[in-house]
């Protein structure tokens, strides 16, 4: 997909939110919960691919990034106006479980999260190569000509992979929620890390965004271990800036035309 | 005896594993017309690329008017006097169609009222002066290809690269833009084009330089190399016997 | 239109006169942004390159003409040069680093991003410069120190700052620098086949942008009294000089201007509202809305629209 979404990290925050009003709320666990929080991201990430960016697919590439830090204010704003911008963590009954596993301490709140990442990562690597709606989206980021001629309704096949991936950030921000606190102006900090990962994976590839998620993650905590912890995200954005001068394809992907 | 004007001299390109170019060795002269052909995929807009440095050159030397042209920036090779135009005309669609040709006089003639007035003279000869205050984006493929080779000229060249000026067009047009580079090279402008419409090629070029994949195949005066058995199977072998030269 | 423009000046130029303080202040930041949002208007608009960072340059030039009024003594008359002279060194070093890597729309936005906010996150650890309890200038009244009791002075020189800065890109249309960042806007590649080196133009539109946006940061430091490395140096303020150019028209003259004048009562209006209800910076709700509206019906801007309607009515 060749869409960039300013407003990643912003939805991320959101799916952060809503486990908390469905924990808050309704007792649900946010580890239940991100099932609806991914739900709701769903539809959230198709109404602003329908409504809005397909609007302008044939306008300058300048307009669709407005467009889109316009949507990450209105979310960002509208988190803080619905929630106020106190920090706020999400209580989950696995938060305070540890056990001791022969030398290692293990946080099942956090082993959980991890499971069910990967749990994730690998249906998406599956709906993606394995089914034919998966593979028609891959044509289309590959070359969205080439998908109309074969007859795939490409503007469906966009607003489905907006969907899935807003979908996928919603259910990422409920699943760290329970150890993670977060506010509303946490969804900048959120959007820089994941492009640090994409862009180091290389567009458009799932092993690469593995693989730079791990770079990144172990660069920004050396940076937070060695430096003074609110120069983490000193290290965060000087690494973007390499990146973006040094490998602007990535390790993984294909540098586009 | 004419002097070239542009000497290529063993330019070679690879993307990945395909060769797009290799070796290619020729000469444009002072004043002459040549023309650039071969099938689809031959290599020829690569080979536009290199010399107008858009496209560094893995091997090979460029020569401009007896300079090292190779791997020179873009605008420092059309400020030698050799300038191109794009197969997929590139106006500046929001601007007008005077001010898209005043950008390219105001290269030798910094005063922008000077560079209009140079502007406005190019197009009337090429025929666009009725349109000269509509935006660019308004124009028909026909009037963009003679925008295209407007803007070109306005950069006063010594040496004009012509990227299929005459594709897509109808057959009154394409009389048109013939006479319209006749007059330019008239004007001692060398001209180097690559086209896919071999009436008008042949008609117009002295010299004739065929490539296939990325090789030079066949090279002299029209009537000559349409007979070459070489020409004629790179273009059969195509498929496509309706393009061969004939 | 130049008679409108010089009836519109006058009224601007009386209207201290007749007006309350608090419409003083508004108009105050109504020039102020829209001298800001022409700075911007150079390389984000005639250029068409994108910066999301101009905060920094804000941030540069006020710390700048700051500390040396505050440690050295020197008028801010002066300092004002040297931060933007400093803050056109950093425009250079990003523009260089864009443009020679060849980082275009998104990928540019994410580099001026991220050098605003790495300055935002060294303001805030440097103890020598306030840290993040940030910089407080004690008032004196003094001209000498681009002090005035009266508002009036503020005013005049905001809309000075405006005039001046518009006078600049006016100048700039009309020179050859300003037609060809109006064609690299449109199309780079075929700048270059025309012999425009397009990597040097962009660059000067960069140091012109950065330097008048940190002549500008002494205003904000010496108007306002205090400096916070989050507000200086934020996105917030970085959007807050993109949205006007954008709303009134990015790539013309008026556009900054018209913008300014639509946004900025728009924006103390709901910033009021908001702040009265506890949330400060919601207002910034208001601003992504009318991004979003006006990428989806007015991609132009205003200013190109007006001038139609009132060619059609004339």
């Amino acid at each position: 997909m060749r869409v960039i979404n300013f407003a990643h990290g912003d939805m991320m925050v959101w799916g952060m939110y809503l486990a908390w009003l469905l924990a808050t709320r309704l007792g649900i666990d946010p580890y239940l919960g991100f099932v609806g929080c991914a739900a709701a991201l769903f539809v959230v990430g198709l109404v602003v691919q329908r409504g809005l960016v397909d609007r302008i697919v044939d306008a300058p590439h300048e307009m669709q990034i407005l467009l889109m830090l316009g949507v990450a204010l209105v979310l960002e704003n509208g988190a803080l106006l619905a929630f106020g911008p106190e920090p706020q963590r999400v209580r989950s009954a696995l938060t305070l479980s540890t056990f001791w596993l022969g030398p290692l301490f293990v946080d099942v709140a956090r082993l959980v999260t991890f499971a069910v990442a990967v749990a994730l990562s690998l249906a998406l690597y599956l709906f993606l190569f394995g089914t034919d709606l998966g593979r028609t989206i891959r044509a289309a980021a590959d070359n969205a000509y080439g998908a109309l001629v074969i007859g795939a309704d490409v503007r469906r096949v966009y607003a489905v992979a907006f969907g899935i991936g807003a979908a996928c950030v919603g259910a990422a921000g409920a699943l760290v929620s329970p150890f993670l606190p977060f506010q509303p102006s946490a969804g900048l900090a959120a959007s820089v890390t994941s492009f640090n990962i994409v862009i180091i994976g290389g567009m458009g590839s799932l092993l690469g965004a593995f693989v730079g998620g791990l770079l990144v993650s172990v660069a920004e905590s050396l940076g937070a271990v060695f430096l003074a912890p609110s120069l983490k995200e000193l290290v965060s954005f000087s690494l973007l800036i390499l990146i973006l001068l040094f490998r602007p394809a990535g390790l993984f992907g294909r540098r586009a035309g | 005896m004419a002097r070239p004007v542009l000497e290529v001299r063993g330019l070679s390109k690879h993307f990945g594993g395909l060769e797009a170019v290799k070796d290619l060795s020729f000469d444009v002269d002072e004043g002459q017309i040549v023309g650039l052909i071969g099938p689809n995929g031959a290599g020829k807009t690569t080979v536009f690329a290199m010399l107008s440095g858009f496209l560094r050159p893995d091997a090979g030397e460029v020569g401009f008017r007896g300079c090292a042209i190779t791997g020179l920036p873009p605008h420092r090779v059309n400020a030698l006097g050799l300038a191109r135009t794009f197969q997929i005309v590139r106006p500046f669609l929001h601007l007008s169609v005077l001010r898209n040709v005043t950008v390219g006089a105001l290269g030798r003639q910094p005063r922008p009222r000077e560079a209009e007035r140079q502007a406005t003279a190019i197009l009337e000869e090429v025929g666009l002066a009725t349109k000269r205050e509509q935006p660019a984006g308004s124009l028909t493929l026909a009037e963009r290809k003679r925008l295209e080779l407007a803007r070109a000229l306005a950069t006063q060249p010594v040496l004009l690269l012509l990227d299929e000026v005459m594709a897509g067009l109808g057959a009154a047009e394409t009389e048109r833009i013939v006479e319209l580079v006749r007059r330019i090279n008239r004007r001692g402008i060398a001209i180097l084009l690559i086209e896919h419409v071999m009436r008008a090629v042949m008609s117009l070029s002295e010299r004739l330089v065929v490539l296939n994949y990325g090789e030079r195949i066949a090279e002299g005066r029209p009537e000559a190399v349409a007979g070459d058995p070489r020409v004629i199977e790179a273009y059969l072998g195509e498929g496509d016997a309706g393009a061969a030269p004939a | 239109m130049r008679w409108a423009a010089l009836a519109a000046l006058g009224v601007l130029i009386a209207l201290p006169a007749v007006v309350g303080s608090y419409t003083l202040t508004v108009l105050i930041f109504v020039f102020f942004y829209a001298y800001l949002g022409q700075a911007w208007n150079i390389v984000g608009g005639y250029a068409g390159q994108l910066s999301v960072g101009h905060a920094a340059f804000v941030g540069i030039g006020a710390y700048t003409a700051a500390m040396l009024s505050l440690g050295a003594g020197l008028t801010p008359w002066l300092g004002m040069f040297v931060g933007g002279a400093l803050s056109a060194a950093l425009g250079a070093v990003i523009g260089y680093l864009g443009f020679r890597f060849g980082l275009r729309g998104f990928y540019f936005v994410l580099l001026t991003v991220a050098f605003a906010e790495i300055c935002r996150i060294v303001a805030l650890n440097t103890e020598a410069i306030g840290g993040a309890q940030g910089l407080y200038i004690t008032f004196t009244g003094n001209p000498r120190q681009f002090q005035f009791p009266d508002n009036r002075a503020y005013y005049y020189i905001a809309l000075g700052l405006m005039l001046a800065a518009t006078a600049v890109v006016w100048t700039i249309e009309r020179k050859r620098f300003g037609i060809y960042l109006t064609a690299i806007r449109e199309d780079e590649d075929a700048c270059q086949a025309l012999g425009v080196d397009t990597f040097k133009y962009k660059m000067l539109a960069m140091v012109v942008s950065s330097f008048l946006t940190g002549v500008g940061g002494t205003f904000y430091a010496f108007y306002l009294f205090s400096l916070q490395p989050n507000t200086v140096f934020g996105i917030p303020l970085s959007v807050e000089i993109v949205i006007r150019p954008i709303v009134g028209g990015a790539g013309t003259l008026g556009g900054p201007i018209l913008g300014s004048f639509i946004l900025s009562p728009l924006a103390e209006l709901s910033r009021f509202y908001f702040a009265r209800g506890g949330w400060s910076g919601a207002h910034l709700i208001v601003y992504g809305g009318l991004l979003i509206l006006v990428v989806l019906f007015l991609p132009q801007g205003a200013y190109p629209y007006l001038r139609r309607l009132l060619a059609r009515r004339a």
